[in-house]
C-alpha cells in the first residue's frame, strides 16, 4: 500500500508535535522515522495509525484520504516499544484478540493464529501467560498480533529498544526479512541510526517536529543536507569546526586559530559565497593516524594531544585536543594510543562537509 | 577501626546503625499490642458472666473460677444469637449483609465507568467535572443526613420567585425507613472517593495498551470490560474491602435513614440496643460486638491477597 503524508501537522494548545511533514512511501518499502526523543516521529506515526487526529494536512493510503477513518478500519498492524501485550491473556489470547474482535469463525482464528505463531517461532508457546515469556518472545507475540490481521501497513514504534544488544541484532534481521518476504509497506520509528540505516529503504530524519531530510541511507550519510542530519547520522558523530575559507596562491585553506587545512577546490568554491565563519564537518573515520613513514602533503595534517581513549574493541575512539579544539577520531588499536600522546593525523579532505552556520544548510548539497 | 581489636563484637558504627534500623519494627510492635489490648479485653469479657463482668476488670478473669463464676462461658453468645434477644441479632446481620453488599457493588459499578471515562475518554469539560467530583469529598456526612432524609420521604420542591410556581425536583419516593435509602446514601458518599481512587489507578495503566486495543478494533466498551476491569482487580478489591467494612460498621446513616422501622435495622444498631433501657443487659454488648466483627474479618482475609498480587506484571516492559 502506498502511503502519502502531505503537509501533516499536529499541535496541542500551541505546542507543536509535527510541523508540515510531507513523506511519500512507495508500496512495499520500509521507511524509518529517525530522530532524537521529542522530534515528532512517534507523533507522526500515531497520526498514521489514527490514534492522533492531525491538526493539518492529509494522510492517504493508495490515494484515499484516511484522516477520518478509525484506526481499526485502516488495515494497519502496530508493534509497540513496550509490546503493549494484554497481561491477563495467554499468548493465544493476545494474538487472536484482533480476530476475535472481528468475530471470525473459531476454527479460522485458531488456524490463522497457529500460522502466524509458527512463522514467529512461538508456535509452541500459545498457552503460556505473557509474564512467563522472555523479552524477545514477548516482542514476537506483539509482532504476531500485528501480523495476524494481514495488515496493509505495519507500524513499528521503537520495537527493539527494550531488548538486549544481541537479541536486538537478531530481531533486526528477522523483522527486515519478514517485511521483505511479506512485502508489507512499513514505517519504523527509531532513535537508533544504525537500525534505521540497516533496515530502511529510505529514512526520514526529523528534529523538533520538522522533517530534516528524506532520502536513501547512503545519501544521508555521504551528502547530508543540514547540519542536524550530518550530526545525527553516523556513529561516532561527525566533528564540527568553525573555520574561515581563504584562498592563497590558488590553494583553498580552511583556517581557524586551531587548525589550518588545505581543502579541495570543488568543495571550497561552493562555500566562497559565505563571508566569515562557516562550519566544517569531518567524520571520525575520515581522519587517519599518521605513521612516521607516511608522507602526507603539507596542509593535510593536524597535530594534537590524545585526551580521552575509549577502546571499542576493534578500534579505539580517541578524543584529540588540537590546539584546544576537541575532535574525535577512530584509530586502529594496534597503534596503542595512550592519554597524553602527541598525535599527527592525516585528514581525508575529499570527504569534508561545509555548512552555513546561520541557516544550518549544507553549502555542498542543495 | 580494625576487626582485630574487638574480636567477636561488631564495630560501634554498624551496631548503632542496626539499633536505629530496628526502631520502626519495635514501634510497630508496640502499636500492635496497644491497639489489640481493648479488643482482647472485649473478647475475654464476652466469655464471662454478667456478674463476673460487674465484679472485676477483664484482666482479673483468671480469678473467676475461684470467685464462683463460670469462665469461660458461651452464655452471652447464646443470649445474643438466641431468639429471645431483643430485635433479633440474626435478623440484624441479614440486614447488615443486604446493606453492605449492595452498597459496595453499586458505587464500584458506577465509579469504575466514571473513572475510565475521566481517565481515557476525551470530552469537553472533563477536567472541571473531575475536579467538581473530587471536591464533593469535602461534604460532611452528618450535615447532609437530615436534608437527605427529607428528600427521600417527601421529595424536593422549589418555588420559583416572582412567578410563584413550584417545581418538583425530586418526587416523593417514600424511602424513609427502608434499606434502599441506606444504599442511596452510602453510594452518594462513597462515589467521590471511589472515583478518585479508581481514576488514579486506571489512569496509570499503560497508554500503549489502549492504543493497541484501538488498532485491534476494540471500542470503549470492549476496552473497559476486556482490559480495564481485569487489570484493575487489585484496586477494585481494595476499594471493595474499604467500602464493605465502612458500610457494615456504619451506625449513623442506617439509624437515621431507617429509624423506627425495627425489622430493617442492621446489626450495629441492634447490638447497641441490646443493652436495653438503663443498661440492664449491658453485658451482652461484648458478645454482640464479636459476632459483628467476624464477617468483616472473613471478607478482609478473603480479599487481602489482591492487595499483594501485582496483576499488571508483564504487561509492558521498561
Amino acid at each position: 500500500m502506498r502511503v502519502e503524508i502531505e503537509n501533516l501537522s499536529k499541535s496541542w494548545d500551541g505546542v507543536i508535535g509535527a510541523d508540515n511533514i510531507t513523506i511519500d512511501i512507495p508500496d512495499g518499502d520500509m521507511v524509518a522515522f529517525l530522530g532524537p526523543s521529542g522530534c515528532g516521529k512517534t507523533t507522526t506515526l500515531l497520526m498514521v495509525a489514527g490514534i492522533y487526529k492531525p491538526t493539518g494536512g492529509t494522510i492517504s493510503f493508495d490515494g484515499r484520504v484516511v484522516n477520518e477513518v478509525a484506526p481499526k478500519d485502516r488495515g494497519i498492524g502496530m508493534v509497540f516499544q513496550s509490546y503493549a501485550l494484554y497481561p491477563h491473556m495467554s499468548v493465544f489470547g493476545n494474538i487472536s484478540y484482533p480476530l476475535r474482535l472481528q468475530k471470525l469463525d473459531k476454527g479460522d482464528i485458531k488456524q490463522k493464529v497457529q500460522k502466524v505463531a509458527d512463522m514467529m517461532g512461538i508456535g509452541d508457546l500459545l498457552d503460556r501467560k505473557i509474564a512467563q515469556l522472555s523479552g524477545g518472545q514477548q516482542q514476537r507475540v506483539s509482532l504476531g498480533r500485528a501480523l495476524v490481521k494481514e495488515p496493509q501497513l505495519l507500524l513499528f514504534d521503537e520495537p527493539l529498544s527494550n531488548l538486549d544488544a544481541r537479541l536486538r541484532l537478531t530481531m533486526r534481521g528477522e523483522i527486515k526479512r519478514l517485511q521483505k518476504d511479506l512485502g508489507i509497506t512499513s514505517i519504523y520509528v527509531t532513535h537508533d541510526q544504525i537500525e534505521a540505516m540497516t533496515m530502511a529503504d529510505r529514512i526520514a530524519v526529523m528534529s523538533k517536529g520538522v522533517l530534516q531530510a528524506y532520502d536513501v541511507p547512503e545519501a544521508l550519510y555521504d551528502r547530508p543536507k543540514t547540519l542536524f542530519v550530518a550530526g545525527f547520522v553516523g556513529n561516532p558523530p561527525m566533528n564540527f569546526f568553525d573555520v574561515e575559507i581563504m584562498s592563497t596562491n590558488g590553494e583553498f585553506r580552511a583556517r581557524s586559530e586551531a587548525i589550518d587545512l588545505v581543502i579541495p577546490r570543488d568543495r571550497a568554491e561552493k562555500a566562497a559565497a559565505v563571508k566569515g565563519k562557516i562550519t566544517m564537518g569531518l567524520r571520525p573515520e575520515d581522519v587517519t593516524f599518521a605513521d612516521e613513514s607516511s608522507s602526507a602533503g603539507a596542509g593535510l595534517t593536524l597535530t594534537g594531544v590524545a585526551e580521552v581513549v575509549e577502546p571499542l574493541g576493534r578500534e579505539d575512539l580517541v578524543g584529540v585536543s588540537i590546539n584546544g579544539v576537541e575532535m574525535r577520531v577512530l584509530v586502529d588499536k594496534t597503534k596503542g594510543v595512550r592519554v597524553g600522546n602527541n598525535i599527527t593525523l592525516v585528514v581525508n579532505t575529499s570527504k569534508l562537509q561545509l555548512f552555513d552556520p546561520e541557516t544550518e544548510q549544507s553549502l555542498l548539497w542543495a | 577501626m580494625t576487626a582485630t581489636t574487638t574480636a567477636g563484637r561488631r564495630p560501634l558504627g554498624p551496631r548503632i546503625y542496626g539499633f536505629l534500623r530496628s526502631i520502626p519494627t519495635w514501634v510497630l510492635w508496640i502499636l500492635v499490642v496497644l491497639w489489640t489490648i481493648p479488643t482482647f479485653g472485649l473478647l475475654v469479657n464476652s466469655l464471662r458472666t454478667r456478674d463476673a463482668q460487674r465484679t472485676s476488670g477483664w484482666w482479673l478473669a483468671w480469678q473467676d473460677g475461684a470467685n464462683g463464676f463460670d469462665f469461660p462461658t458461651l452464655q452471652n453468645y447464646e443470649a445474643v444469637l438466641g431468639a429471645e434477644a431483643t430485635g433479633g441479632l440474626a435478623n440484624g446481620l441479614l440486614n447488615s449483609a443486604s446493606i453492605a453488599i449492595v452498597a459496595t457493588i453499586i458505587p464500584i459499578a458506577i465509579a469504575a465507568f466514571a473513572a475510565y471515562a475521566f481517565a481515557w475518554i476525551d470530552f469537553r469539560g472533563r477536567e472541571w467535572l473531575f475536579i467538581g467530583t473530587i471536591a464533593l469529598l469535602a461534604v460532611p456526612t452528618q450535615v447532609s443526613l437530615i436534608p437527605l432524609l427529607q428528600a427521600y420521604s417527601s421529595g424536593v420542591r422549589m418555588t420559583i420567585p416572582i412567578i410563584e410556581k413550584t417545581v418538583t425536583i425530586i418526587p416523593d419516593m417514600g424511602l424513609a425507613g427502608t434499606i434502599p435509602a441506606v444504599w442511596l446514601t452510602h453510594t452518594g458518599f462513597a462515589l467521590p472517593f471511589a472515583i478518585f481512587l479508581l481514576h488514579n489507578y486506571i489512569a496509570g495503566l499503560p497508554k500503549d495498551l489502549f492504543e493497541s486495543a484501538r488498532i485491534d478494533g476494540a471500542d470503549h466498551f470492549k476496552i473497559f470490560w476486556k482490559l480495564v476491569v481485569p487489570l484493575s482487580i487489585p484496586v477494585l478489591a481494595a476499594f471493595a474491602i474499604f467500602q464493605f467494612l465502612w458500610t457494615w460498621n456504619d451506625y449513623l446513616i442506617a439509624l437515621t435513614m431507617i429509624g423506627g422501622n425495627r425489622v430493617a435495622l442492621p446489626a450495629t444498631v441492634v447490638v447497641a440496643s441490646l443493652a436495653g433501657e438503663f443498661g440492664l443487659r449491658e453485658h451482652l454488648l461484648t458478645a454482640g460486638a464479636f459476632v459483628i466483627t467476624v464477617v468483616p474479618l472473613v471478607v478482609f482475609f478473603a480479599l487481602q491477597r489482591f492487595f499483594v498480587r501485582g496483576i499488571t506484571a508483564g504487561s509492558v516492559k521498561g
